[in-house]
Protein backbone atom coordinates (compact mmCIF):
# COMPACT_ATOMS: atom_id res chain seq x y z
CA UNK A 1 0.00 0.00 0.00
CA UNK A 2 3.10 2.01 1.02
CA UNK A 3 4.40 1.62 -2.80
CA UNK A 4 1.28 1.96 -4.33
CA UNK A 5 0.65 5.09 -2.63
CA UNK A 6 4.02 6.61 -3.43
CA UNK A 7 4.08 4.59 -7.23
CA UNK A 8 0.16 6.63 -7.80
CA UNK A 9 1.72 9.97 -6.63
CA UNK A 10 4.75 9.98 -9.00
CA UNK A 11 3.04 8.61 -11.63
CA UNK A 12 -0.02 10.79 -11.62
CA UNK A 13 1.62 14.11 -10.22
CA UNK A 14 5.52 13.39 -11.18
CA UNK A 15 6.11 14.55 -7.58
CA UNK A 16 8.41 11.97 -4.50
CA UNK A 17 6.26 11.11 -1.50
CA UNK A 18 9.25 11.53 0.79
CA UNK A 19 7.28 13.03 3.78
CA UNK A 20 9.95 14.74 5.55
CA UNK A 21 10.52 17.23 2.40
CA UNK A 22 6.81 17.13 1.93
CA UNK A 23 6.69 18.93 6.03
CA UNK A 24 9.73 20.73 5.32
CA UNK A 25 7.92 22.30 1.98
CA UNK A 26 4.94 23.28 3.67
CA UNK A 27 6.09 24.57 6.58
CA UNK A 28 8.41 26.75 4.40
CA UNK A 29 5.22 27.53 2.04
CA UNK A 30 7.35 27.05 -0.97
CA UNK A 31 5.59 28.71 -3.89
CA UNK A 32 3.56 26.55 -6.21
CA UNK A 33 4.41 23.19 -3.93
CA UNK A 34 2.76 23.62 -0.78
CA UNK A 35 -1.19 23.12 -1.69
CA UNK A 36 -0.34 19.67 -2.81
CA UNK A 37 1.92 19.36 0.25
CA UNK A 38 -0.47 20.29 2.59
CA UNK A 39 -2.91 18.36 0.70
CA UNK A 40 -0.81 14.74 1.06
CA UNK A 41 -0.14 15.65 5.04
CA UNK A 42 -3.97 15.95 5.10
CA UNK A 43 -4.46 12.93 3.98
CA UNK A 44 -1.92 11.20 6.24
CA UNK A 45 -4.16 12.25 8.65
CA UNK A 46 -7.23 11.63 7.47
CA UNK A 47 -5.69 7.81 7.18
CA UNK A 48 -4.76 8.32 10.85
CA UNK A 49 -8.39 8.71 11.40
CA UNK A 50 -9.53 5.86 9.33
CA UNK A 51 -7.75 3.65 11.57
CA UNK A 52 -8.53 5.49 14.65
CA UNK A 53 -11.63 4.57 13.60
CA UNK A 54 -11.29 0.98 11.89
CA UNK A 55 -8.36 -0.13 13.37
CA UNK A 56 -7.06 1.66 16.39
CA UNK A 57 -4.65 -0.94 17.24
CA UNK A 58 -2.83 0.25 14.84
CA UNK A 59 -1.92 3.76 16.23
CA UNK A 60 0.72 4.33 18.71
CA UNK A 61 -0.35 6.78 21.87
CA UNK A 62 2.49 5.84 24.07
CA UNK A 63 6.25 4.72 23.56
CA UNK A 64 8.44 2.72 25.17
CA UNK A 65 11.19 5.65 25.92
CA UNK A 66 11.16 7.92 28.53
CA UNK A 67 10.20 12.25 27.35
CA UNK A 68 13.64 13.31 27.32
CA UNK A 69 14.61 10.25 24.80
CA UNK A 70 11.08 10.92 22.56
CA UNK A 71 11.91 15.11 22.22
CA UNK A 72 15.39 14.63 21.53
CA UNK A 73 14.67 11.68 19.16
CA UNK A 74 12.30 13.62 17.54
CA UNK A 75 14.75 16.81 16.85
CA UNK A 76 17.13 14.47 15.39
CA UNK A 77 14.83 12.82 13.29
CA UNK A 78 13.72 15.93 11.60
CA UNK A 79 17.19 18.02 12.11
CA UNK A 80 18.43 14.79 10.03
CA UNK A 81 16.25 14.10 7.92
CA UNK A 82 16.48 17.54 6.35
CA UNK A 83 20.32 17.55 6.22
CA UNK A 84 20.83 14.44 4.96
CA UNK A 85 17.85 14.89 2.59
CA UNK A 86 15.39 12.63 2.94
CA UNK A 87 14.32 10.35 5.30
CA UNK A 88 12.30 6.20 5.45
CA UNK A 89 10.11 7.07 2.44
CA UNK A 90 12.19 9.71 0.73
CA UNK A 91 15.44 7.39 0.84
CA UNK A 92 14.26 4.37 1.68
CA UNK A 93 11.37 3.78 -0.62
CA UNK A 94 11.56 6.14 -3.34
CA UNK A 95 15.18 6.82 -3.82
CA UNK A 96 16.52 3.25 -3.92
CA UNK A 97 12.82 2.52 -6.10
CA UNK A 98 14.43 5.07 -8.54
CA UNK A 99 18.02 3.03 -8.31
CA UNK A 100 19.80 6.08 -6.42
CA UNK A 101 22.46 5.50 -4.47
CA UNK A 102 22.42 8.50 -2.35
CA UNK A 103 18.89 6.64 -1.45
CA UNK A 104 20.76 3.30 -0.80
CA UNK A 105 23.35 4.76 1.29
CA UNK A 106 21.61 7.12 3.07
CA UNK A 107 19.01 3.80 4.06
CA UNK A 108 21.50 1.45 5.15
CA UNK A 109 23.49 4.42 7.20
CA UNK A 110 20.03 5.25 9.18
CA UNK A 111 18.99 1.23 9.56
CA UNK A 112 22.51 0.50 10.66
CA UNK A 113 23.24 3.74 13.33
CA UNK A 114 19.00 3.47 14.38
CA UNK A 115 19.92 -0.84 14.98
CA UNK A 116 23.54 0.93 16.79
CA UNK A 117 21.85 3.01 19.00
CA UNK A 118 18.81 0.34 20.38
CA UNK A 119 21.55 -2.06 21.41
CA UNK A 120 23.53 1.08 23.06
CA UNK A 121 20.63 1.91 24.98
CA UNK A 122 19.81 -1.58 26.10
CA UNK A 123 23.01 -2.31 26.75
CA UNK A 124 23.45 0.82 28.48
CA UNK A 125 20.12 2.44 29.62
CA UNK B 1 -6.75 17.74 -9.50
CA UNK B 2 -3.19 17.64 -7.55
CA UNK B 3 -4.25 18.35 -4.99
CA UNK B 4 -6.72 16.14 -4.31
CA UNK B 5 -4.90 13.08 -6.05
CA UNK B 6 -2.28 14.26 -3.03
CA UNK B 7 -4.70 13.98 -0.53
CA UNK B 8 -5.81 10.50 -1.71
CA UNK B 9 -2.28 9.41 -1.88
CA UNK B 10 -1.90 10.66 1.78
CA UNK B 11 -4.63 8.69 2.98
CA UNK B 12 -3.30 5.48 1.11
CA UNK B 13 -0.15 5.70 2.99
CA UNK B 14 -1.23 6.44 6.23
CA UNK B 15 -3.52 2.96 5.97
CA UNK B 16 -0.48 1.03 4.58
CA UNK B 17 1.67 2.76 7.54
CA UNK B 18 -0.78 1.69 9.86
CA UNK B 19 -1.00 -2.10 8.19
CA UNK B 20 2.23 -2.62 8.64
CA UNK B 21 3.23 -1.79 12.17
CA UNK B 22 5.08 1.37 11.40
CA UNK B 23 3.11 3.59 13.34
CA UNK B 24 4.26 1.89 16.70
CA UNK B 25 6.96 2.88 18.33
CA UNK B 26 7.75 -0.59 20.16
CA UNK B 27 7.44 -2.32 16.52
CA UNK B 28 9.92 0.04 14.86
CA UNK B 29 12.37 -0.19 17.76
CA UNK B 30 12.24 -4.11 17.52
CA UNK B 31 12.63 -3.96 14.08
CA UNK B 32 16.22 -2.12 14.55
CA UNK B 33 16.82 -4.52 17.42
CA UNK B 34 19.68 -6.36 15.46
CA UNK B 35 21.59 -7.91 18.36
CA UNK B 36 18.25 -8.82 20.51
CA UNK B 37 15.08 -9.80 19.63
CA UNK B 38 14.96 -8.68 16.34
CA UNK B 39 11.89 -8.96 14.73
CA UNK B 40 12.56 -8.66 11.26
CA UNK B 41 8.41 -7.85 10.16
CA UNK B 42 9.09 -4.70 9.62
CA UNK B 43 11.49 -5.33 6.04
CA UNK B 44 7.98 -6.33 4.43
CA UNK B 45 7.51 -2.32 4.13
CA UNK B 46 10.65 -2.04 1.84
CA UNK B 47 10.16 -5.09 0.06
CA UNK B 48 6.65 -4.49 -0.60
CA UNK B 49 6.82 -0.67 -1.39
CA UNK B 50 10.47 -0.94 -3.18
CA UNK B 51 9.11 -3.24 -6.36
CA UNK B 52 6.06 -1.30 -7.01
CA UNK B 53 7.27 2.16 -6.83
CA UNK B 54 10.33 0.47 -8.95
CA UNK B 55 8.15 -0.97 -11.64
CA UNK B 56 5.95 2.73 -12.05
CA UNK B 57 9.04 4.83 -12.05
CA UNK B 58 10.83 2.72 -14.86
CA UNK B 59 7.54 2.69 -16.58
CA UNK B 60 7.04 6.45 -16.45
CA UNK B 61 10.24 8.23 -16.12
CA UNK B 62 11.14 10.76 -18.60
CA UNK B 63 7.35 11.38 -19.22
CA UNK B 64 4.81 13.86 -18.26
CA UNK B 65 2.74 12.73 -15.57
CA UNK B 66 -0.81 12.28 -15.83
CA UNK B 67 -1.95 15.96 -14.13
CA UNK B 68 1.48 16.97 -13.50
CA UNK B 69 5.29 17.77 -13.95
CA UNK B 70 7.54 15.34 -16.04
CA UNK B 71 8.01 12.21 -13.73
CA UNK B 72 11.57 12.60 -13.13
CA UNK B 73 14.67 10.81 -14.95
CA UNK B 74 17.60 10.12 -12.67
CA UNK B 75 18.08 9.87 -9.18
CA UNK B 76 20.86 10.89 -7.16
CA UNK B 77 24.13 9.26 -7.32
CA UNK B 78 26.08 11.81 -5.07
CA UNK B 79 27.27 11.02 -1.64
CA UNK B 80 28.60 13.75 0.47
CA UNK B 81 29.35 14.96 4.35
CA UNK B 82 25.71 16.07 4.42
CA UNK B 83 24.09 12.73 3.96
CA UNK B 84 26.20 10.62 6.02
CA UNK B 85 26.01 13.38 8.77
CA UNK B 86 21.78 13.58 8.13
CA UNK B 87 21.24 10.29 7.97
CA UNK B 88 23.31 9.48 11.20
CA UNK B 89 21.87 11.97 13.08
CA UNK B 90 18.55 10.58 11.62
CA UNK B 91 19.54 7.05 12.71
CA UNK B 92 20.23 8.07 16.60
CA UNK B 93 17.00 9.85 16.49
CA UNK B 94 15.33 6.77 14.96
CA UNK B 95 17.00 4.88 17.45
CA UNK B 96 16.04 6.93 20.80
CA UNK B 97 11.82 7.47 19.76
CA UNK B 98 11.15 4.49 17.13
CA UNK B 99 8.80 7.72 15.16
CA UNK B 100 10.00 8.50 11.51
CA UNK B 101 8.60 11.34 9.91
CA UNK B 102 5.17 9.74 8.05
CA UNK B 103 4.63 7.63 11.78
CA UNK B 104 4.88 11.47 13.56
CA UNK B 105 2.15 12.94 11.03
CA UNK B 106 -0.17 10.31 10.71
CA UNK B 107 -0.11 9.81 14.72
CA UNK B 108 -1.23 13.10 15.01
CA UNK B 109 -5.10 11.41 14.65
CA UNK B 110 -4.57 9.50 18.03
CA UNK B 111 -3.39 12.61 19.86
CA UNK B 112 -1.72 11.69 23.48
CA UNK B 113 1.40 13.65 25.13
CA UNK B 114 3.69 11.24 23.32
CA UNK B 115 2.56 11.83 19.95
CA UNK B 116 2.32 15.09 20.19
CA UNK B 117 5.79 15.94 21.63
CA UNK B 118 7.07 13.67 18.77
CA UNK B 119 5.58 15.82 16.18
CA UNK B 120 6.40 19.20 17.92
CA UNK B 121 10.22 18.04 18.59
CA UNK B 122 10.49 16.70 14.59
CA UNK B 123 8.70 19.93 12.85
CA UNK B 124 11.31 22.10 15.58
CA UNK B 125 14.23 19.96 14.12
CA UNK B 126 13.18 20.42 10.58
CA UNK B 127 12.75 24.31 11.46
CA UNK B 128 16.57 24.22 12.47
CA UNK B 129 17.74 22.53 9.74
CA UNK B 130 16.99 25.85 7.63
CA UNK B 131 19.83 27.85 9.57
CA UNK B 132 22.07 25.68 7.82
CA UNK B 133 23.33 27.28 5.04
CA UNK B 134 22.57 25.74 1.85
CA UNK B 135 26.35 25.85 0.72
CA UNK B 136 27.22 23.35 3.57
CA UNK B 137 23.63 21.96 2.88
Amino acid sequence: MIGSAAAALLVLTGKTAGVSGIVDGALRGESGEWRWKVAFLAGLVAGGLLLAWRMPAALAETSPRSMPWVIAGGLLVGFGARLGGGCTSGHGVCGIGRGSLRGLVGTAIFIAVGALVVFLLRTFA
Amino acid sequence: MKTAIAFACGILFAVGLGISGMLQPAKVLGFLDFFGAWDPTLLGVMVGAIPIYMLAWWRWRGRPSIWGSLVPTKASQVLDARLVIGASLFGIGWGFVGVCPGPAVTNLAAPSVFTMSVLAAMLAGIALSFLVPARVK
